[in-house]
This record gives structure tokens, sequence and C-alpha cells, in this order.
């Protein structure tokens, strides 16, 4: 059995001028332990289909299985890690990383201790009665991590989670998130339309074109970019040629004249 | 000199400067203060301003105490103090409840708004002989009245800082599963609060409204009655007096609200 299976998935949004649909036809499985990202242009779908795969929203058509359950946010399962860090101004970094599992009834002593040690696996040693506002962007973000973490989600989704980075942060970023997944064995989507940072973080690259947003290609990354970390993969011999066909792929969907 | 003598010695000049200018600031205020009242009390004893109607610092001074002494000011201070209090709390504690109970139900909303617009472009202190008639000539419709004032306003400014606040922050709390309840109390309010606490700040002002019309209206005690009463046997030093009293106080309300402010926003800044 898949571990997530997202099935014929339609989604359109509807207001009162008009009916668009976002995603068409969708059907995707992602197995235990594997990094899957999203690529594709803007207006893909990418972030919808995400937030179905959460269980934000029902899918107007088709379902999505989580371990052969229908996925429901209630379950507390998802992590979500969204663009820019959104930790809550008002609350201390520890009163951030527990929120989950404040929310799930789930607050046990070990639980906590778990959190905090993360935090400082993180390399945030003594922040935790700081507020956010007194931490850099790549701090923020770490700590949004931690908080994502901490309620040990079967499924991770990462939404462009490095988007709004310098990019030296980012570059380290990438290899911090993706060696702490690695340690863990979690799965994780990211959402990104970045071609270099699908192909070092991920095992497979699910490419999408836009308008209805469409299941376009898959691509599986060559194992000896996967043993790698990220920072290592986009300077291996094997990088420069598939980071080439994808981009033809990406290309071609896109109607000459635009951009 | 070294490079940190050089720093350490600039610093202490700015910080020098900031207070002189802190030292003019407070001199000027001085200033005005000394020069209104004098002038007052000049203008008054020179006959330069009818001091039948407009009185003289003096006179207020002297009426202040004898009426501290034989206690009437003081019964006269508490009831319209703890009035207004009551009315500022109860219109700001129901209107943010108000606000709430929109925000949870949507549709609810829709189905208010006409009413809540009407109910704000009304002139509130209009109500006041119908709260009078209705709760009796008492303490209590004059607390309505402070609250009455401040309640709708309240409800309308909240309500558009509850819908404001970043969907992203409640997208957070959907994906651990949190119900509305909790997106409320860890997101909602919390993120409203500085909205909240600068509508405390005006309705600090508009209860005093509210009570002081009410107690023009019910004329039996309080500062508002002391102004109608003083109005009516023309005896403005009277008036001047409550008016002076309802500055200060008012005043110290309205420190306490931003007191709050400091207690209640705390994002390490």
């Amino acid at each position: 059995m898949n571990f997530l299976k997202v099935d014929a998935v339609h989604h359109t949004y509807f207001t009162k001028t008009s009916a668009v649909t976002a995603l068409s036809d969708i059907s995707l499985e992602v197995e235990e332990g594997e990094f899957v990202s999203f690529l594709g242009p803007s207006g893909c779908g990418k972030t919808t289909l995400l937030s179905i795969i959460a269980g934000l929203f029902e899918p107007t058509e088709g379902t999505v299985t989580l371990e052969g359950k229908q996925v429901e946010t209630a379950e507390n399962e998802m992590g979500y890690m969204l663009q820019q860090d959104y930790l809550f101004p008002w609350k201390t970094i520890e009163e951030n990383i527990l929120l989950g599992l404040k929310i799930g009834n789930s607050l046990t002593p070990d639980k906590k201790a778990y959190a905090l040690q993360l935090l400082k696996e993180m390399g945030l040693k003594g922040v935790e009665s700081q507020f956010p506002k007194q931490l850099s962007g790549g701090m923020r973000q770490r700590v949004a991590l931690v908080r994502t973490l901490a309620t040990e989600p079967k499924l991770l989704m990462l939404d462009e989670p490095f988007s709004a980075l310098d990019y030296q942060t980012k570059l380290k970023l990438e290899d911090l998130v993706s060696n702490t997944l690695k340690l863990f064995g979690k799965t994780a989507i990211l959402v990104t339309h970045d071609i270099g940072e699908a192909i070092s973080m991920s095992d497979r690259v699910f490419l999408f074109s836009a308008r209805p947003g469409q299941l376009h290609k898959t691509f599986v990354i060559p194992k000896e970019l996967r043993d790698e970390t990220p920072f290592n993969a986009r300077n291996h011999e094997a990088y420069p040629a598939i980071f080439q066909t994808i981009w033809k792929e990406l290309e071609s969907l896109e109607p000459a004249g635009e951009r | 000199m070294s490079p940190q003598e050089n720093v350490k010695f600039l610093h202490q000049k700015y910080i020098q400067s900031l207070n002189r200018e802190k030292k003019w600031v407070r001199f000027y205020q001085a200033v005005i203060f000394i020069v209104f009242f004098s002038g007052w009390e000049l203008a008054s004893q020179k006959q330069w301003i009818d001091p039948l109607i407009f009185s003289s610092p003096s006179k207020v001074w002297g009426l202040f105490l004898t009426k501290i002494q034989d206690g009437t000011l003081m019964v006269d201070l508490g009831y319209t103090l703890s009035e207004t209090v009551f009315g500022f709390i109860l219109g700001t504690f129901l209107g943010t409840l108000l606000a709430a109970i929109l925000w949870w139900s949507p549709m609810l909303s829709k189905i208010a708004d006409p009413y809540l617009v009407v109910l704000n472009s009304m002139p509130k202190v209009a109500l006041g002989p119908i709260l009078i008639v209705a709760l009796g000539p008492s303490f209590t419709s004059i607390v309505a009245m402070g609250a009455i004032i401040s309640i709708i306003i309240t409800t309308i400014v909240v309500y558009t800082s509850f819908k404001e606040v970043d969907p992203n922050y409640i997208k957070v709390l959907q994906t651990f599963g949190a119900n509305r309840f909790q997106i409320f109390r860890e997101a909602i309010l919390p993120a409203s609060f500085p909205t909240i606490i600068s509508t405390l700040k005006v309705n600090v002002g508009l209860s005093w409204v509210g009570v002081i019309v009410g107690e023009f209206l019910v004329s039996s005690k309080g500062l508002g009655y002391m102004i109608i009463y003083g109005f009516q046997v023309f005896n403005f030093t009277l008036v001047m007096l409550s008016l002076l009293v309802i500055a200060v106080f008012a005043t110290v309300m309205y420190q306490l609200v931003e007191l709050l402010e400091r207690k209640l926003i705390k994002n390490g800044s």
C-alpha cells in the first residue's frame, strides 16, 4: 500500500463571476521516507494541491489518502511550513515551538523536552525566552522548522520555505533541512519554483503545467545526487544534465512570447 | 584619544543633547501652564473678561478647598468616576464580545451589517431620555449611557481587526488541527490587542461624554450635575471646578490605559 496517494484530484475555485480550475486530474503516489518536489510555473496550483493534501480543504473531486485513510487536519499528522516563518510575534520562541503540541493537547514533559532538544540541534541554544523579532530571518525559519517537527508529523509539507531568505542562508538551510529530514526518515513534499532546489533536495520531481494545473512529467533524480547534501549535489557532475532536461521541459510548457 | 574613548565621548554628548531637548520641552510645557492660569486670573481681576461667567483660578481653588472640606466634591466625584469606569469597561467588553460573535458566525455578521451601520450613525446620547425612563433615573441608566456610546464603534473597529489578521497565522494553526475557538484564542485575539487598546483609548473619552450627558439629564448627583446646577444658578466657579476635575481624572484614566498597553503588548520591543 502506498504511503500517500493522491487519486484523480480536480479542484475548481468559484467566485461570483468566474469558475477557475486550479487542478485537473492529478494522480500521484509518494512512498514513506521519500522526499519529492512539486515544480512548476506560477499558477500551476502547487500550493492548492499542497493545501488539499494537508486536508485544509476538500478537493472538488477526487481523494487524498495517507496510509489508506482520508486526510483531515484534526488528525494532526501533517506538518506544514510556509514561505515566511509566521512565528507568532507575541509568543516567545519556546511558546512558538510548543504551539502544535498545545493545540493537539499533547504537551507532555517528554514532548516538550524533545522540542527543546530539536531547537538545540538546529543551533539555536538559549533563544527560548526571546521573541521572534529579536532573531534573524534564517534563525526564525529554523524555529519554524522546529515548530513543525515538534508534533512529529508523518508527512512534512514545505511551501517554498526558502524563498524569502537571502541566497547564502537559503543554501545553508537547504542542507540543514535535508539532513534533518533524512535523519528522522520523514516523508516530505517541497513546493518550489527553483529548479536547482528541487533537484538537489528531492528523490523525485513532479513537474506541473499551468492553467489548469496538471501533472506534466515526473523526473527521478539519479542516486548519486540523492546521496549528496543539497550543496554538494549542486556541484556534482550529474547535476547539469538533469538541470538541462528539466529546464527544457519547463521552457516547452510556456507558450512562446510569454515573459 | 583612542577610537573607543571617542565613541564613548560622542555617545555622552548625544545623551546630553537628548536631555537638553527634554528640558526645553518640559520648560515650554510649564510656561504654557503658568501663562494660561495667571493670564486667566489677571484677566478676571482686571475685568477684561466677565468674572461672573469665566470665574478665576483663585475662586475655583477656594471652592475646591471648601468642597473638599465638606466632602461634597468627593461624593460627586465618586459617583461620576465609578459610572465612567463601569460604562467604559462594559462598553469595551461588550463591544469586543459582540465582535467575537460576529467573527464566529460570518452569516450573522452579514445579517447584522446594515443594523450596525444604522446604530453606529445614530447619535447615542439621543437615546438618553429613553434609557432613563426605561432603567430609572439612577446609577444603572448613567452607566448604560457610558457604555452604549462606545459599544457599537468598538464592535465595528474590533471586528474589522479580527477579519484582517493574516490568514497564514490561521493556516499554521489549522495544520495543527486547531478548532475555531483555539484559532480565536491563539491568533485572532492576541493579534488584535493593539487595536483593542486603541479603542480603549477612544472609549475613555466617549464614556466621559456618555456619563456627563447622563448626569445632565438625571440631574441629581455627580460632576455632570455640578455643571448643570452651576449653570442654572449661574455659579460658573462650580462649572469650572467640575471641568478641571474631569480633565484631571480623564487624563489619569487615559494614562492607566497606556500602562495596560505596555503590560499587555509584549513582543520583545
